[in-house]
């Protein structure tokens, strides 16, 4: 068991209701974590259009969880 | 040096350097707010930024171009907040000896941000509706 912090932008961030939270999760897998989340608030973006980010730097989704790492879900980019 | 940087203020014009006697070429580009956007009327739009990460990788991107393109020096602004029709979101400056280089990485730089940078847009059409848009190109 680990605490992650999740931080919401965007679309996400609209659709969650909420810009941050801190979840226990058992498992130190990202993709299973944005999965989870994903069905349980009805985000409105499947993985392959996802870069998760891990404590600030863009990260595979094999990248494994540490306890306190502060994790994003980043949407399609659409500046400029 | 800072080459990445997020304002809320309006975009200066002039880059964050000196441009020097060696530069023979210097390329600057303004992305604007535009009317339309995929056949809707666009009324204005609001850009929000995932900060840390939009700073770190814009640097990224400003470095490489001045890698890849033997740049003399670059640098790229944003805009973040509620911005109107014209408003300048982004501008970039690319200096090198020549004009190619000059060119390809001022290209360089303001296509790699639109498909790098963790910003988005939110625009809001005549209609009053308003929608997170999915970047296709």
């Amino acid at each position: 068991m680990m605490k992650i912090q999740i931080q919401y932008f965007a679309m996400l961030a609209e659709r969650r209701g909420l810009t941050e939270e801190w979840l226990t999760v058992e498992t130190p897998d990202l993709a299973a974590l944005y999965d989870a989340l994903a069905r349980q608030h009805g985000l409105p973006l499947s993985r392959v259009s996802i870069r998760p980010a891990v404590n600030d730097a863009f990260r595979a989704w094999d990248h494994p969880l540490r306890d306190g790492d502060r994790v994003v879900f980043v949407p399609p980019v659409s500046g400029g | 040096m800072t080459t990445f940087r997020l304002l809320d203020d309006p975009l200066p014009s002039d880059p964050p350097f000196p441009i020097t006697v060696a530069a023979g070429a210097v390329v600057s580009f303004d992305g604007r707010v535009r009317e339309h956007n995929n056949g809707r009327g666009v009324r204005k739009l609001a850009y929000s930024a995932y900060p840390a990460l939009a700073l770190s990788e814009g640097d990224r991107i400003v470095s490489e171009a001045i890698t890849k393109f033997a740049l003399n020096a670059a640098a790229c602004c944003h805009r973040l907040g509620d911005l109107a029709l014209g408003d300048v979101a982004v501008r970039v400056w690319a200096v090198a000896a020549h004009r190619e280089e000059a060119f390809a990485g001022c290209r360089y730089i303001i296509d790699e941000v639109k498909s790098r940078v963790p910003i988005w847009k939110k625009e809001t059409y005549v209609d009053g509706l308003s929608e997170w848009v999915l970047c296709t190109h």
